[in-house]
């Protein structure tokens, strides 16, 4: 593996910033605690989703349908399984149900896209809620030891290993494919790339980091209901954030997710009658002002800082 | 510069934020309240909840407020909205209790949300006097947190009670054993079904009809045909809000013809009374209440002329309860919520639904199960130890 | 036959909740998340003028459509035509569309939620039987199909027979080239939208007369256009009217022979098999 020393610098920074975030939980184990929480999953649910989404431009809507099926996995299995292997578990099924709904769809192109992995989302709810009905299977309870600060911990660990994924994927082959579809996919059949099987593999991940995330947080809501766990706001949460910060790069949805969680906690503490409105018309400043998400916004800053610094 | 506006709106909220919390004076009661205001269980929260909660504060503010070790302190009323996501009832009341520094928390709103809760308000050491949240894992829940008490009775009951209902109404000859059971297929409909239908084959029915629909069904009308084929005695549904109506009137349309007709949520809504009128007499629903009971009365009334609404037949009142029982909690022992829970375990309360006390699985067991629309009223007629019930009627017709 | 004309009904429901939004993603290319809070507030409408002045919702329909109208033509040429004007390719004005209509969404909720409240509003109204042969319905769902029906038919014979609706068809096949030939593409784009907002806010003060709304439902009905709306065919009427009514039989069919627990799980598949097997939607016109 050829390292250049940029790349050692940034593995290293990266490592640096991920230690101080894991140190959260020390600071503070309430409030900021609780928001570190949210801005992980977003972190984790953004990114992976921009892993497949940034280079493919495929909009999809699925996060909640894996998210949903990753919840449910713990949720059943918490009695009889340690939750580590749960975690593994959702992991694993999130992948193949992302494999299979690959295979299925990958060749729809835009919008048709987007709406069926909306629809699918309802799809895997209902399929849940009607075995779970038919089943006997009363509610579903999650009493676990596994505070906010673990579930800080392990939404980490997902994090890293999903950079970590991003990282990689972008220096391989498959990512040097992946970018030729992205700017033209006909061109990249004809160079001799399966076009097919470097989308379905890239979708895998974004399923499987669904479902463990999910899997992770199932903990955390304590009782597993299918219109909490497949509500389908998560999915466009997702994007949008993700959209806000920019999917070119690795790094954009961080720098939507952070200021987006931020914007919204103050909305809600500030506006408690009027929370849906205020978000709403913050929702649409910032989509008329920064068409280019939060990654635009920074990159014409760079460029005004290195023309100054020029001049 | 594009950004300006956007610092404009930052810097107007961080404003805003610091009015709203100079204004926290030092002599008042801050208690924070998180349940929706939107999102899916927007609706039910919006009868139920939010005008109980209203009214209490106006009531005891207007009365001087609380007195708590000899000074009358004011409330001061801390309301997030939680859209009906967990992780929103998390941070919201992660921020009352760190942030605006809380000294009291109102349970949220619904089983899903009560629980999703419940770990935090057990770290920071809040009592949770949860209402609308009915389960059958009290114990547990109650040996995990315990400082969470369930008021408003058990899935089981809920189920037990109303095959009890119908088994009276059998042996006393006035209908057969032929039970249509449907159910919604979300957490509360599904539990219900699961412990009511055991039940139903112990008393000896047979469930002629049995199925469920997904939540947010727009045409009901199979389920009432499908029903209505089987000629049931009497037809149980295990309903949601939005399909607590669509039953109904589905019923009213094809003259469903049962001598007992159950819907679960929504049923003692005055929005289902006021809908359906006449219709609606001999309809039995969850909940149920003592509408002759003055303490009852007065409280309607104090209801409708603070809010503006009249208030549910159930969990309404059972809210307002919850809430006395926390005044008075507070006004025995002041402050600290570790006394205010441990005064919750030993002590009776006196309020509008009667005296209640927890047992020890920081359970109500006194709590009303059925209830009947009668004469434009909905009147309690099963309860756990609650006096006033009225004896059950036959549904006749729908007109 | 009882299940037919069942199936049928809701049908005309569907269809209802889905010909406003063909018309404003089938020729304004928004995929207008927002609709179905219009929908709601044409619901709201007539639950008012019923229960303030006794009403009728079918007369409340004549005032809903020309507000539904005129707010939907502000709403598209002040919010809307400037993310129309900077997209430089159809996928951008998807994406820029669809972050600005679910912002919309979100003070349409809010919005309706400080002037209404929370509360679910229902109505009784025409909630008696009607006989069609020998089988008992709703006459609140048969006069609404009736509705559905007269309003698609009339949009149909007016996108067929108008100057203006065969420029709008125009425009839902082939934008770039409907301007070459002398087409008002912006005037039509907002005349278009304008008249999907009024459409769906009539479907809702209709649907209000049988379904228990609240503030927060909107995002049902969305999801539930999109979905005919794709599955028919973005902006062919026809293929809207035909995926409503399919989808209508087929989740009565499912509900009464198979088992209710089942009508979405099938309505979803049912879905997905389509744009498996045709991914334009039934009656859409290959884009390639």
């Amino acid at each position: 593996m050829n390292l250049t020393a940029t790349d050692i610098r940034n593995l290293i920074l990266a490592a640096g910033a991920l230690g101080v975030c894991a140190l959260l939980p020390l600071g503070d184990n309430g409030y900021w605690l609780g928001l570190g929480v949210t801005v992980a999953m977003f972190t984790v649910l953004a990114t992976s989703w921009a892993l497949f989404s940034g280079p493919t431009h495929y909009i999809s809507l699925a996060t909640a349908a894996f998210f949903g099926v990753g919840t449910y996995v713990t949720g059943l299995g918490i009695d009889s399984l340690p939750f580590w292997v749960l975690v593994g578990l959702a992991g694993i099924i999130g992948a193949v149900l992302a494999a299979l709904v690959g295979l299925a769809t990958l060749r729809l192109s835009g919008v048709y896209f987007v709406i069926f992995t909306l629809g699918l989302a309802e799809l895997v709810r209902q399929v849940i809620t009607w075995v779970q009905n038919n089943s006997g299977q009363k509610g579903l309870y999650v009493l676990t030891d596994l505070d906010e600060a673990g579930i800080y911990w392990w939404l980490l660990g997902l994090a890293t290993a999903v950079f970590l994924a991003g990282w990689l994927i972008g220096r391989s082959r498959l990512g040097f494919a992946l970018r030729i579809i992205g700017d033209d996919e006909t061109v990249a059949a004809h160079s001799g790339i399966n076009t097919a099987l470097a989308k379905v593999m890239l979708f895998m991940v974004p399923g499987a980091v669904a479902a463990m995330t999910g899997a992770i947080l199932a903990p955390r809501y304590v009782y597993i209901e299918p219109s909490l766990a497949f509500a389908p706001i998560l999915s466009f949460q997702v994007v949008i954030m993700a959209l806000l910060g920019g999917a070119s790069r690795l790094w954009g949805p961080l720098v939507g997710v952070i200021p987006f969680t931020i914007l919204l906690e103050v909305i809600s503490s500030n506006f408690p009658n009027q929370t849906t409105l205020v978000i709403g018309i913050a929702f649409l400043v910032i989509v008329y002002l920064l068409p280019k998400g939060f990654v635009g916004l920074l990159d014409k800053a760079m460029i005004r800082f290195n023309g100054r610094e020029g001049a | 510069m594009q950004l300006r506006p956007f610092l404009k709106l930052a810097s107007a909220l961080t404003i805003a934020s610091a009015l709203a919390a100079s204004a926290a004076s030092a002599e008042n009661i801050r208690i924070g309240a998180v349940a929706p205001k939107t999102g899916p269980l927007a609706g039910g929260a919006t009868v139920t909840q939010w005008p109980s909660i209203q009214l209490w504060v106006n009531q005891v503010n207007e009365a001087g407020g609380l007195t708590v070790d000899g000074e009358k302190m004011m409330i001061e009323l801390i309301e997030y909205d939680d859209q009906t996501n967990p992780g929103e009832t998390i941070k919201a009341v992660q921020r009352l209790a760190t942030q605006d520094d809380a000294h009291f928390i109102i349970a949220p709103y619904g089983t899903g949300l009560n629980l999703a809760a419940a770990p935090l308000f057990d770290r920071y050491g809040y009592p949770q006097i949860a209402v609308s949240a009915i389960t059958d894992q009290q114990a547990d829940l109650a040996a995990k947190f315990p400082n969470m008490f369930f008021t408003l009775g058990t899935t089981t009951a809920l189920a037990a009670d109303v095959v009890k209902v119908l088994s009276d109404m059998r042996d006393a000859g006035q209908m057969g054993d032929k039970v249509a059971m449907v159910n919604v297929a979300d957490a509360f409909g599904i539990e219900l079904a699961t412990a009511a239908k055991p039940l139903f084959e112990e008393a000896g029915f047979e469930i002629v009809y049995e199925t469920s629909y997904p939540l947010g069904t727009q045409d009901l009308s199979p389920v009432i045909k499908g029903a209505a084929a089987a000629e049931p005695d009497a037809f149980v549904a295990w309903s949601y809000p939005p399909d607590t109506f669509g039953l109904t009137e589905q019923a009213m349309i094809e003259d469903l013809d049962v001598k007992a007709f159950y819907t679960a949520v929504a049923t003692p809504f005055p929005g289902y009374g006021g809908r359906f009128g006449a219709a609606a007499e001999g309809v039995l629903g969850a909940g149920g209440v003592n509408p002759d009971s003055p303490a009852f009365q007065e409280y309607a009334a104090a209801h409708e002329a603070v809010t503006g609404n009249k208030p549910d037949y159930w969990a309404s009142a059972t809210t307002y309860a919850s809430l006395e029982i926390l005044g008075q909690a507070i006004e025995a022992v002041g402050l600290d919520r570790e006394a205010v829970s441990a005064h919750l375990k030993e002590s009776t309360y006196e309020t509008i639904l009667g005296p209640i006390s927890f047992d020890e699985n920081n359970s109500n067991p006194d709590f009303w199960t059925v209830g009947q629309w009668q004469g434009g009223v909905f009147k309690g007629v099963a309860s756990r130890g609650r006096d006033g019930t009225v004896p059950v009627i036959i549904k006749e017709g729908w007109e | 036959m009882d299940i037919l004309i069942t199936g049928l009904l809701l049908g005309g429901t569907y269809a209802l909740i889905a010909m406003g939004l063909n018309l404003q993603y089938g020729v304004a290319r928004i995929m207008n998340l927002a609709n179905g809070e219009i929908l709601v507030a044409g619901g709201y409408f007539a639950f008012i003028a019923y229960s303030a002045a006794q009403l009728s919702p079918l007369l409340t329909i004549f005032l809903v459509a020309p507000l539904a109208f005129a707010l939907n033509w502000l709403i598209y040429r002040i919010m809307l035509q400037p993310l129309v004007n900077r997209a430089k390719s159809r996928g951008q004005l998807e994406t820029d569309s669809i972050l600005a209509t679910f912002g919309l969404s979100f003070i349409g909720v809010g919005l309706m939620l400080s002037f209404f409240g929370g509360d679910y509003f229902s109505y009784s109204f025409m909630a008696v039987p009607v006989e069609l042969l020998g089988n008992t319905y709703g006459a609140n769902r048969v006069v609404s199909f009736v509705m559905a029906v007269l309003i698609c038919g009339a949009l149909y014979i007016w996108l067929n027979r108008s100057r203006a609706g065969l420029s709008i068809r125009a425009i839902a096949t082939a934008p770039s080239s409907a301007r070459l030939v002398g087409i008002d593409v912006k005037h039509l784009s907002a005349l278009a939208f304008a008249l999907g907002g009024a459409v769906t806010a009539v479907g809702g003060a209709l649907i209000s007369t049988y379904l228990t709304l609240d503030a927060s439902t909107g995002v049902v009905f969305t999801l539930k256009a999109l979905i005919i709306v794709i599955m028919g065919g973005v902006g062919d009427v026809r293929g809207t009217i035909v995926a409503a009514l399919l989808l209508g039989i087929l989740e009565t069919v499912v509900a009464s022979l198979l088992d209710p627990g089942l009508t979405l799980a099938a309505a979803y598949v049912m879905f997905l098999g389509i744009l498996l097997f045709r991914p334009q939607g039934l009656f859409g016109k290959k884009t390639t």
